[in-house]
Order: C-alpha cells, then structure tokens, then sequence
C-alpha cells in the first residue's frame, strides 16, 4: 500500500481523538474503557505507520509490547469495574464522585 | 487516485464509521461490537502496512481475546444501559470543543508542514513485518522485555483473580 | 683549645633546647606520675632533670670554647606577621652559656636541697600533697629562666620575663591561705606581681619602641641598626633604655620598684634563695647586659642605671642593718646587692656585673639556704618543746633573730657555711664576693664618684649587717628555748650548703686580677668589656671599711650578747634613724598613702558611684531595662498582636478562603479530571506547535 504518511496518520489522529471524546462524554464506565483501547489502537496503528516509514521492525515490536500490556490492563481494569460495581451497584461513573472535595 | 488510496480511504472510512457508531450506541454491546469492527479494520490495515503477524496478534488478541472479555463483563453485569442522570450537562459540548482543537492540532502537525511525512510510504524490504523477522528481533534484541511481559501478564491475572474474588463472609 | 683536641664539633650547639625541655620533662612526669611516685621519686626527678639541663649547659660551653662566636639554635618559628618575623631561635653565646650554667648550677644544688627542705615544710605547713606541685613549679621556672636567657629576640625573652614573674608569683603565694590574716602570702604574691606589672609595663613599651624603631625584635638586627643610626636616633634610644630599665628594675628590685622582694620571702626557704636571690632577679641585669649596644649609645640612660643602681644599693642595706626576721636581712642584702650590679652595669662594666651576678648566685645562694636550715632548726626546736608541754604557747615566729642565738654549737655546719656566705657577702679577701664587688669598686672609681661612695657606704653597711646577723643568730646564749633545742640539719640540705660554700670561697677564681678569664670569655658577646685594673688603694680601702663594720658589730652585738626581752642595743644609739630604718624608710606605707589607698578609694569610689549607681542603677536598670519593658510592651500589643498576627492570620484566612474556593473545583466526577487533563494536553500539543 503506498498512500501518504500523512494520511494514515491522520486517521490514527482522528481515531485517538474519537476515543478521547468517548472518554470525556461517555458515562459508562465500560464504554470509557473501550474507548481507551480505541485510544490505544490508534497509537498503535500510528507505530506501525512509522514502522513501515523507516523500515524499521522495531515499531512493530514495540506494538506487540502495547498490546500484551494492554491485555494485563483490561483484565485488571475489569476486575477493576466488577468490584466497583459490586460495591456501587452501577457502572455509572458520576456516581463514582467520591473525590468530591 | 492510486487503488492503493481508495482501499486506504474505504478502510479509513469504515474504521472511523465504526468508532463513531462506538461512541453512539446507547448500548454497550452494540459499542462492543462496534468496536470489534474497528479492530479488525484496522488489522486490515496492519496486514497492508506489512505487518502481518501484529495484524493476526491484533485480531486474536484484541478482537478475539479482550473483546469477548468486555461482551463477558456488561453480560456478567448487565450493564447495557446507564439510567440517565442529570450530572455535567456541558461536559459534552466542552469536550466536543475541545476535540475539535486537538483534531485542528494534529492536523497543523501533520500537514502543516513540509517534509518526508508528506512522501509516499515506501515500499517495504522483503520479508519486512513477517513473523520470522518479527520473532528474531523479539527473542534477540527484546528478550528480557519480552519475558517480562510474561511476568507482567501473570500479576495482571493474579491481580483480576484478587480484585473479582468475593470474600467469604459475604458469600455465606 | 681546638674541637679536634677536644674531639668536640659544633653539633654539640644542637644540643641546645634541651636545656629548656628537660626540666620541662621533669615537671610534666611530676605532673603526671608526682603523687604515684612517692616524695623521694619527686625530689630526684625534679633535681635530675634539672641537673642534666645543667649537663647540657656544660656541652654548651664546651662547644663554645671550640666556636667562642657561639651559634643560633633554631628551634620553631613562632610569629610572622608582614615584616614582622619571630623565630624561637636559641642565642648561643658567651653571655647566655655564664648565665645558664649559673642558674642550671645553682638550680641542682637548690633543687636537692629543697629535696629535703620541702619534706620538712610540707609538714610543718601540714598539706604533705603539695611537695609534688613545689617541684613542678621549681622546675618550670627553670625552663622559664632558660627561655629568658637563650632568648635571641625581645619577644621571646619577654616570653622567658613572664614565665619566670609567674612562677615567683606562684611560688611566693605557694602557702596561699597562710600568712597574716590568712591571706598574707597571697598579698605578698600579689604585690610581687602587680609591682613587677609595671616593670613589665616599661619593657613591653621599650619592646614597642624597639620595633617601631628598627621595624625588628631580633637583637642582633636591632643593635647592627641601632649602631649605623647611631646619634640619629639618639632620642628613641634613650627613651627605649629608660624604659628597659623600668623594666629591669621591676625584675630585680631596684628603686623606686624594690617593694615586693622583701615581701616575696613569703615563699619557701628554696625559693627565696632560687629565684629572689640567685637566678630571677638577675633577669634585670641580664637583659641589661644584652642590651648593652643601646645603653652604650645613650650615657644619660647609662647614667640614670648607675645612680639607680648606686642608691638602690645604699638604701636598701641601710633597711638591712634594722631588721629582726632572718630572711628580711638577706631580701635586703639582694636588693643592695643587685644595685651594685646594676650600678656596675651603668658605668659599662658588665664584666664586673656579671661576675658579681655570678658569685653573688653563688653565696646569696647559701645564705638564704643555711637561714632556711636555722629556720627549720628552730621550728623543729619550738616543735621540741611545745610536744613537751602539751600546751599550746604564744605564736612563735621562729625567723624572728630575737628568738635565736647560740645556734654556733647546735648547728655546726650550718654556722661553717654561713660564716663564710656572710664573709663573701662582706667583701672579705680572698671570697668570691670581695674579688667581684672590689671590680665594681674599681669601675665605679674610675667611672662615677658619686656612685663610688655611694657603693662604699653600702659595702660599709653590707659588713656591718652582716656581721649582726652571725652574732645575733649563732652567738650569745639561745633567747628561747625553740633555739636552745634546734638540731642540725639532714645531710641532704647540707651537703649543697657545703657544696655553695666552696663555691662562695673559691668563685672568685672565674675572674681574678691579672687573669681575667671571665672577661675574655665574655669579650666575645659584650664588646670592648675592658677590664678594671687592680686597684689596690680601692681594694684595700674597701676591705678596711668592711673590716671595721664587723668589728663595730662586735661591739655592739658581740661584746654583750643580746638579753632576751631586751631591745636592739643599735636602736639606744641611733635613735629614731634606727626607727626609720627598721620600718624600710616607709616606703611601703608611702607608697601606701600615695597610690594604694588614692588608688583603692577610686576603684571603690568607681564600684559603688560609676558602676553601681550610674551604670547599673540609672543605665541598666531606667535606661535599658526600662526601655527594653516598655519597647517590648508596645511590640507585644501593637506590633505583635497587630502586625504580625495580622501577617500570620491573614495569611491563613487567605490559605483558608482560597481552599473554599478551589475545593469547588474538585468536583469528584473523573470526567471532569479527565477533561482537565486533556486541556493539558492540548495546551503542550500547542505550545510544541507554535514554539
């Protein structure tokens, strides 16, 4: 595939701030964990973009490391959200405003 | 208008259509699924990219793996829908704002200026991103992070075991 | 003598310091180890550091014979300031090696009879702890002394000066809680001290002056400049002279300073005998001599030391011949004696002076140590009979010559000895002190007529008192019964007499007529020492006055022995001249009237007036005090309360309000926190963008 650098990385860029958006505006706090793997994703997608850039292997190494530390990240962040849940029963997270000073 | 930059735009078109639609849904399986679409979209991508094994590591692990762990917990919780609550009614419309800037941003960095990014990507080496190249860079030059991502990945599990486990008292 | 005959080399100069650390040494372990090591280890420690400094000397002088231009020892350099540089350097020269053999010499044999004195003292005193702390100070003021006279610089011999103040200070008041009211030996310290602060006064500005001068403290630099400036600075040189002999008349007692020596026989027999007879109060007529390139270069300075000298030497054996305690007679024959010396000095004869210094240690010595061992016969004779009678009877002063007489039978070798210092100190041929005082004679005939007769008359005195004391202490029949039972004493204290004795007979020899080997000795170090001739019309008209003093005294003392009870027979014929003498001309009662009392009712008039009420009634307590209250009341209500309350307050309500204000902002909602967090992250995106 030969596009402009650009493009791809506009796409990654659009998708990172699409997965922000999901984070601020969501209030499920699942969706918000989505959109911080959307988030990921694109960071992802913007390494393998460079990889190919530089023909260097290094940035697909590099997501390989991303996306097995974001599996150890899911797994704890839904434990994380089931143990919230049990004790607030809801996955809303404005209800979660402990921190209210 | 090159075929490679129409496969590009269709496949960005569909990845960003399926993170829109993530945000949408009123649903949380429907993002979920949503979400899966884009991951395997953007494998798609990872595969044009010359990145075959990260493109097949992407679909079995985030699409397969971690997605049907996402799907398992809002079924496990039944978490579908959030009652609607009256809290932070202009968040929405700042953080709209906002990731219009930061859109504008990225934007300014990417085409504002002159410079290899503006090149075609060239074409790869032979054999570049295949498993074998991948794998030798992995288990020469990235052995001992590579095996502490194992060590990183067993606490992750112990630590969701601990985290999910209820406690005795209650469950009597 | 060459060294190869004598196999001897100049290192032997190297030898040198020690002559000052070894007594060091020795008090430093009798410091240590003194009360462990028993009395005996003490006194043999204390005398065989002191004697082996004594060693050392004779290697000086041995090296010296082979080198006579003598050497500079360096031993650390002391003081450099700018121009100013004091090295500790030792002057190893004729004038230096007399000295230190005299004072190492005389300090042995003092030192072993001490040994045996002190052992008495300590327990008639009743305090046997301190003969330990005795010979600690004994053997400093050794070291301080040879500090003094191996001195190559003003500093350091001031250095020396201090020391040897300090230890006559210490030695003086060394019984500090007995004495009259208790307090009398510590007085007498005292008056030592403060009189010799103002000889020490008048060398530290001859010091000043000598600096300012000559921009140098070294004394051979000071004399070469001294001798190519010559009658330029005249002046300052006369000025620097005057004020040295202020500083040499504190030292050795001389007019108008001599007050404190009589009191200072208020320290132990070995000590008036050690340092207010033979070594310390020399100091004065050493540094003379060392000075001798200045006083050269200014006769009316010279003059003035003559007369001083002169008058000093008269007055003082005037005091002499009316005194009863044995030891006053001898204080007042130093003075005299040193006012011969320093008169001889003046006239430029520092041969003489220092021959007389010499075999003046020499007998002066042995005097005041046979008087302390018919004092401590006498003590030992009362203690005799108050154990007899159980009762305790009417104090007794067993230095009173009243209480004695008769003592020629009881105390054989003491008598032996004394006659013979007596007879020296008389100027009787052939003793040592007729050869060095007939010196001083001849100079001062040549030199000075009025100093001449001045020296005559005291001789005439000196045999007169002289010959009062043998007859009042040692014959006629004991006037108490202490005398009656005094023994004789050890042969520790003995021996050194005997020793002194010899010396006292046969020390003129170091300088004899037509020989003069002291004065080609010291000819090196003193230029153009020249040597009076002979004079037989002065040597025969001296020796027939002192002949005819003695024989007055027999007549007068001797012929009828003195009762008991009964007053002076001297006191019948001169009538209230007898009075003024026997009450030291009230010197003391003078000074007494002119400076103490003025100066004590000043001090209390400042105590009691500017101190008490102006400084501490009015100043302290209304000035500051007052202030202070009402300064500090007005800070603690307005400044305090107001100000910086208002600061610490303020600045909490401040901290308090704006918390209130910024707690809002913790909203508690992790979407807020996550929106602020982008914010962030757009504003660095942007602040990358357009840097």
């Amino acid at each position: 595939m030969n596009v402009p650098t650009h493009y791809v990385l506009a796409l990654s860029a659009l998708m990172f701030t699409l997965g922000v958006l999901g984070v601020l505006i969501r209030r499920n706090t699942i969706v918000i964990f989505m959109s911080v793997e959307l988030m990921l994703n694109s960071a992802n997608l913007a390494f393998i973009t460079f990889a190919r850039s530089f023909g260097e292997i290094q940035g697909q190494v590099f997501v390989f490391f991303v996306i097995a530390v974001a599996a150890a990240e899911v797994a704890v962040g839904l434990a994380l959200i089931v143990a919230i849940f049990r004790s607030r029963r809801s996955i809303d997270i404005d209800q979660i405003s402990k921190l209210r000073g | 208008m090159t075929t490679d930059l129409i496969i590009f735009l269709g496949l960005g078109f569909v990845a960003l259509a399926t993170a829109i639609s993530m945000l949408a849904s009123r649903n949380a399986i429907y993002s979920a699924l949503f979400l899966v679409m884009n991951f395997i979209t953007v494998a798609v991508l990872y595969l044009l990219l010359n990145a075959a094994f990260i493109a097949l590591v992407q679909v079995t692990v985030y699409a397969g793996a971690i997605m049907v762990l996402f799907l398992f917990v809002i079924m496990l919780l039944g978490a579908e829908h959030v009652e609607a609550s009256p809290g932070l009614p202009w968040q929405g419309p700042v953080a709209v704002l906002l990731g219009l800037i930061l859109a504008g941003e990225f934007g300014l960095l990417l085409f504002g200026r002159e410079g290899t990014l503006a090149q075609d990507l060239q074409t790869a080496v032979e054999g570049f991103g295949s498993p074998a190249s991948v794998g030798l860079e992995l288990f020469r030059n990235y052995l001992i992070p590579f095996e502490i991502t194992s060590v990183l990945l067993l606490v992750a599990m112990v630590g969701a075991i601990v985290l999910t486990r209820r406690e005795r008292k209650e469950s009597r | 003598m060459t060294s190869i005959e004598l196999g001897l080399d100049v290192g032997l100069f190297a030898y040198a310091p020690l002559i000052i650390f070894l007594p060091l040494l020795g008090l430093l372990i009798n410091m240590v180890l003194g009360r462990r090591l028993g009395e005996w280890f003490v006194g043999t420690i204390a005398s065989l550091a002191v004697a082996s400094s004594f060693v050392i000397a004779v290697l000086q002088f041995l090296a010296l014979n082979s080198h006579p231009e003598g050497a500079q020892v360096l031993v650390a350099d002391w003081i450099t300031i700018g121009d100013l540089d004091v090295a500790w350097s030792l002057k190893i020269d004729t004038l230096s090696v007399a000295m230190m053999l005299m004072v190492t010499g005389v300090s042995t044999l003092i030192h072993i009879y001490a040994a045996g004195y002190m052992h008495e003292d300590v327990r008639f005193q009743g305090d046997p702890g301190r003969y330990t702390r005795f010979f600690v100070y004994f053997n400093l003021f050794v070291a301080a002394m040879m500090v003094l006279v191996t001195a190559d610089n003003y500093l350091m011999m001031f250095v020396g000066w201090e020391g040897v103040g300090l230890c006559s200070y210490l030695l003086i008041g060394f019984w500090y809680e007995k004495g009259e009211d208790g307090i009398g030996n510590a007085v007498a310290g005292k008056k030592a001290f403060v009189t010799n602060r103002i000889g020490d006064l008048g060398f530290m500005i001859a010091m000043f002056l000598v600096f300012w001068q000559f921009g140098s403290l070294n004394f051979d630099q000071v004399f070469t400049s001294a001798h190519t400036a010559g009658a330029a600075a005249g002046g300052v040189i006369t000025a620097i002279t005057i004020f040295l002999l202020v500083g040499a008349a504190g030292k050795s007692a001389q007019l108008p300073l001599h007050v404190w020596l009589p009191d200072a026989m208020a320290g132990p027999t070995p000590v008036s005998a050690l340092i207010h007879a033979a070594t310390m109060v020399t100091a004065g007529i050493f540094m003379i001599a060392r000075n001798h390139v200045l006083f050269d270069l200014a006769p009316f300075s010279s003059n003035l030391v003559a007369l001083v000298g002169g008058a000093t030497a008269l007055f003082a054996a005037t005091i002499a011949v009316a005194q009863f305690d044995i030891k006053r007679v001898l204080a007042f024959s130093t003075i005299s004696q040193l006012g011969f010396m320093i008169a001889a000095v003046g006239m430029g004869a520092y041969v003489a002076a220092m021959f007389h210094l010499v075999t003046h240690a020499f007998f002066k010595a042995l005097l005041f140590l046979s008087s302390g061992s018919v004092i401590q016969g006498v003590e030992h004779g009362h203690h005799h009979v108050e154990h007899g009678k159980k009762t305790r009877g009417a104090p007794f002063d067993p230095q009173d010559m009243r209480n004695m007489g008769g003592l020629r039978s009881k105390m054989q070798i003491t008598f032996m000895v004394y006659v013979i210092g007596a007879l020296a100190l008389a100027g009787i041929p052939p003793l040592a002190g007729f050869w060095s005082k007939d010196e001083i004679l001849a100079d001062a005939s040549q030199a000075n007529p009025t100093v001449f007769w001045l020296l005559v008359a005291a001789a005439f005195f000196t045999a007169f008192y002289m010959g009062r004391q043998i007859l009042m202490v040692f014959f006629g029949k004991p006037r108490s019964e202490a005398a009656d039972h005094a023994p004789e004493s050890p042969p520790v204290m003995t021996l050194p007499l005997i020793l002194l004795a010899l010396l006292s007979m046969v020390g003129g020899i170091l300088n004899l007529p037509g020989f003069h080997t002291l004065t080609d000795w010291l000819e090196y170090t003193l230029e153009h020492a020249h040597a009076a001739e002979f004079n037989l019309v002065v040597a025969g008209f001296s020796t027939g006055l002192a002949l005819l003093a003695i024989v007055l005294a027999w007549l007068i003392y001797g012929r009828v022995a003195m009762k008991k009870g009964k007053p002076d027979p001297l006191r019948r014929i001169l009538g209230p001249i007898f009075v003024g003498m026997h009450n030291k001309w009230w010197v003391d009662e003078l000074y007494n009237f002119v400076i103490v009392r003025p100066y004590v009712a000043l001090a209390r008039f400042l105590a009691k007036y500017v101190d008490w009420r102006f400084w501490h009634d009015w100043f302290h307590d209304i000035v500051l005090a007052r202030t202070f209250q009402r300064g500090a009341w007005w800070l603690s209500k307005a400044f305090d309360l107001k100000v910086i309350d208002g600061i610490g307050n303020g600045l909490g309500d401040l901290t308090k309000g704006a918390a209130a204000r910024l707690r809002t902002l913790q909203t508690g909602y992790v979407r807020n926190y996550a929106l602020s967090v982008f914010v962030g992250v757009i504003l660095v995106i942007g602040y990358f963008l357009i840097r």
